[in-house]
C-alpha cells in the first residue's frame, strides 16, 4: 500500500480515537480502552476500502456486514461511521444524551449502519454466521465481517457459532479478534485463560493469521487476502495494545471503562497528533 | 372478536407439529426466504421432509441454542425468513438473552417455533417442561406470541407469520388434539376467536386446552349455565376487547392455560381487568411450583386443566355448589 494512503489512514484512526475521547468526556461514560485498540481495525475496514458499503443506501442487500460484536466500544465505532458518511460527524456530540440516536451500546433500528444491536458479549458472532449462511443461501457474494473483543470469547456462544461456520464452509466469514489481553477487571490471562488463542480458531477448522493490530500495513494486507483458504472461515487475531495511542491509557485495566478529563483529552489529542474537536 | 363457530369435537385427534411442517413446506415452495433453523431436533420439530426437500435452505447449527437464535437473526439480516425451530424449553430459556436482544430489542423477522411446550414431554420431568415461556416471551418487547389450538389455526397462524414482519414466538404442541375450529375460521392477530357463547361466565383459553373449555361449557350448559369460550390463541398482542366485554356481560371469567398462570395468559388477562374493568377471576394453570412426572394427559389432570377442573373453577367462581 503507498505511504501516502498509510499515511491517511494513520490520521483518521487518530481522528477517531480523539472523537471517541471527546465524546466519552461528553457523556462521561465509554469504553476508551478499547475504543483505542480498534481504532486502526475499524479504520482500515471502513475508510481502507474493504467494506463494500454504501451510505449513501445503509440497507443496500449486496453490501458487505460489518457486526460489531464488542458493541461496548461504541465510540470508536461510531466515529468511524460517521467519518465514512452514514451520519453527520457532528451528531458524535450527543453520544449517550437523552433520545440520542447513539446509544451506548449500538441500535440499528436508530443509527444507519448498524447492522446488529450488541452491547451483551457474545452474540456478534452467531449473527455473523447466520448473515454467512444467508449469502450462501441466496448464492450472493457479500462478506460478513465481525469484531470481538478478547475477554468476550469466554462467552461460549462465540465457540457455538464457530463451530457452525466451520460446518458450513462459511468461507465468506471473517472474525476478527481485538486481543488487547485485557477484559474489564483484570489482564484476560488473569481472569480465565485464553492462549493459546490462535490454535484453539484453527482447532475449531477457521484459517487463522495473526497480525499487528496497529499496523495498517499489515491489516490492509490481510483484510485484501481474504479468504485465506476456499472453504474455511478466516479468523484474524489482532494483537492490540488497550488503549492504544495515548500514554497514560495504555494496556491499563482502569482505563477498560476510564473517562479522560479534559486536561488529557488535550495531552491524548497531542500525542495523536490530532485536534481535540469540541 | 371472530366468531367461528365450532365443530363438534371430533374424537380423532391431531399432533398440530403435522400441521406447522407441512405448512413450512409449502411455504418454503412458495417462497424462497423461508428457511429453516433446527439444533439438533430434526425428527421432534417433524422437520425431516423439509430437509429432504430444501437442503440448501435448512440448517442445524447442533445443540447450541443460543448460537440459533443468533444465527436467525444473521439470516434476516441478510433477507431471508428463518423458522427457528426447536423444543421450546430449550429454545426460550436457554436463549433468553438472545429472544430478547436479537429478535426483540433489534427486531429481526425471525419466528420462533417453541415446540412441545407447556407439559408436552411430560414424562421426562420439570427439566423439559416449558410451563415458564408464556410468560418469558410475552414480556418481551416487540415480540409477538401465539398458541394456536388446532390443525387448522396452526396452519394459518404459520401463513400469517411470513406476512408479518417482525419477531414472533409460535408455541405448539405435541399433545393431541381435536379439531375445533370450522373450516371456515380465519385467524386474526389480536382477536379472540368465540368459540361458544353464553352470559353466564367466559372461559378464556388456548392451545391444547380449547377442546377442553368446549367440553367444560357443555357440560355447565347441563346445569343451565351459560359459558363464553374464547380461544385467546393471539397471547400477543391480546385482544383487550374481548376480555373487556366479557368481563362486563358475564358474572366472571375463568383463565386455563397449559403454563404457570403467574405472568402468562392468566397474568394477561388480570393485567386488563385490573386496568380496564376489574372482575372476578379463577386462573387454572400451574402455581408457583414445578410439575411432577406423569404422562401429559397425567398432569394435565392433575392441575385440574381439564373440562371438570374448568367446570368446577366456574361454579366456584359464581358461588354455586359443585
Amino acid at each position: 500500500m503507498a505511504e501516502s494512503s498509510l499515511k491517511h489512514l494513520q490520521q483518521a484512526a487518530n481522528l477517531t480515537r480523539i472523537r471517541a475521547m471527546s465524546m466519552t468526556h461528553h457523556s462521561q461514560l465509554g469504553h476508551t480502552g478499547g475504543d483505542l485498540s480498534s481504532a486502526d481495525i475499524l479504520t482500515c475496514l471502513y475508510l481502507g476500502g474493504i467494506l463494500a458499503v454504501d451510505p449513501q443506501k445503509p440497507h443496500w442487500e449486496q453490501r458487505d456486514r460489518f457486526v460489531m460484536s464488542k458493541g461496548h466500544c461504541s465510540g470508536a465505532f461510531y466515529a468511524t461511521l460517521a467519518a465514512r458518511g452514514f451520519f453527520p460527524v457532528e451528531q458524535l456530540k450527543t453520544f449517550m444524551d437523552p433520545l440520542s440516536m447513539l446509544n451506548g451500546h449500538p441500535d440499528r433500528n436508530k443509527l444507519p449502519g448498524v447492522e446488529a444491536n450488541t452491547g451483551p458479549l457474545g452474540h456478534g458472532a452467531p449473527i455473523a454466521v447466520g448473515a454467512a449462511l444467508a449469502a450462501k443461501m441466496r448464492g450472493e457474494h457479500w462478506r460478513v465481517f465481525a469484531l470481538t473483543g478478547d475477554g468476550e470469547l469466554q462467552e461460549g456462544s462465540n465457540w457455538e457459532a464457530a463451530m457452525t461456520a466451520h460446518h458450513y464452509k462459511l468461507d465468506n466469514l471473517t472474525v476478527i479478534v481485538d486481543r488487547n489481553r485485557i477484559q474489564q477487571g483484570d489482564f484476560t490471562e488473569n481472569t480465565v485463560q485464553l492462549d493459546p488463542l490462535a490454535p484453539k480458531w484453527s482447532s475449531f477448522g477457521f484459517a487463522v493469521r495473526e497480525v499487528d493490530g496497529h499496523s495498517h500495513e499489515e491489516l490492509m494486507q490481510v483484510f485484501q487476502s481474504l479468504p485465506l483458504e476456499s472453504g474455511r472461515p478466516t479468523c484474524i487475531i489482532a494483537n492490540t495494545i488497550k488503549g492504544k495511542g495515548v500514554s497514560f491509557a495504555e494496556n491499563k485495566p482502569a482505563w477498560h471503562h476510564g473517562v479522560p478529563t479534559r486536561e488529557q483529552l488535550f495531552m491524548a489529542a497531542e500525542e495523536l497528533g490530532v485536534e481535540v474537536p469540541w | 372478536m371472530v366468531v367461528a363457530a365450532p365443530v363438534e369435537t371430533s374424537a380423532k385427534t391431531y399432533d398440530c407439529r403435522e400441521a406447522y411442517s407441512r405448512t413450512l413446506e409449502e411455504m418454503a415452495a412458495q417462497d424462497k426466504r423461508v428457511c429453516a433453523v433446527v439444533n439438533d431436533s430434526v425428527s421432534s420439530t417433524k422437520l425431516k421432509k423439509f430437509k429432504e426437500l430444501f437442503p440448501d435452505r435448512f440448517v442445524n447449527v447442533g445443540i447450541a441454542e443460543q448460537n440459533m437464535i443468533g444465527v436467525g437473526a444473521g439470516l434476516a439480516n441478510g433477507g431471508m425468513v428463518p423458522y427457528v425451530c426447536g423444543a421450546s424449553c430449550f429454545l426460550t430459556a436457554r436463549a433468553m438473552e438472545q429472544v430478547k436482544v436479537d429478535l426483540g430489542y433489534s427486531k429481526w423477522n425471525v419466528k420462533l417455533c417453541g415446540m412441545s411446550s407447556g407439559m408436552a414431554y411430560g414424562q421426562l420431568g420439570a427439566t423439559h417442561h416449558s410451563i415458564e415461556d408464556m410468560a418469558w416471551t410475552r414480556i418481551i418487547p416487540n415480540l409477538t406470541v401465539i398458541v394456536p389450538a388446532d390443525p387448522l389455526e396452526t396452519e394459518q397462524v404459520m401463513r400469517y407469520s411470513l406476512r408479518h414482519d417482525g419477531p414472533m414466538f409460535l408455541r405448539i404442541s405435541r399433545v393431541p388434539v381435536p379439531e375445533v375450529h370450522d373450516r371456515g375460521y380465519q385467524f386474526t392477530l389480536g382477536r379472540a376467536a368465540l368459540m361458544n357463547d353464553g352470559d353466564d361466565v367466559t372461559i378464556i383459553t388456548n392451545g391444547i386446552l380449547v377442546a377442553r373449555a368446549i367440553r367444560a361449557a357443555k357440560l355447565l350448559e347441563q346445569r343451565g349455565i351459560f359459558a363464553r369460550v374464547l380461544n385467546m390463541s393471539s397471547i400477543k398482542p391480546l385482544d383487550y376487547d374481548a376480555i373487556i366485554k366479557a368481563a362486563k356481560e358475564t358474572r366472571g371469567i375463568v383463565t386455563a392455560e397449559e403454563a404457570l398462570t403467574a405472568g402468562g395468559l392468566g397474568g394477561a388477562v388480570a393485567e386488563v381487568l385490573a386496568l380496564h374493568h376489574p372482575a372476578r377471576m379463577r386462573m387454572l394453570g400451574l402455581p408457583d411450583v414445578f410439575a411432577p412426572t406423569g404422562s401429559a394427559e397425567f398432569l394435565l389432570d392433575h392441575f385440574h386443566l381439564n373440562a371438570d377442573g374448568m367446570v368446577n373453577a366456574a361454579l366456584d367462581l359464581l358461588g354455586e355448589s359443585k
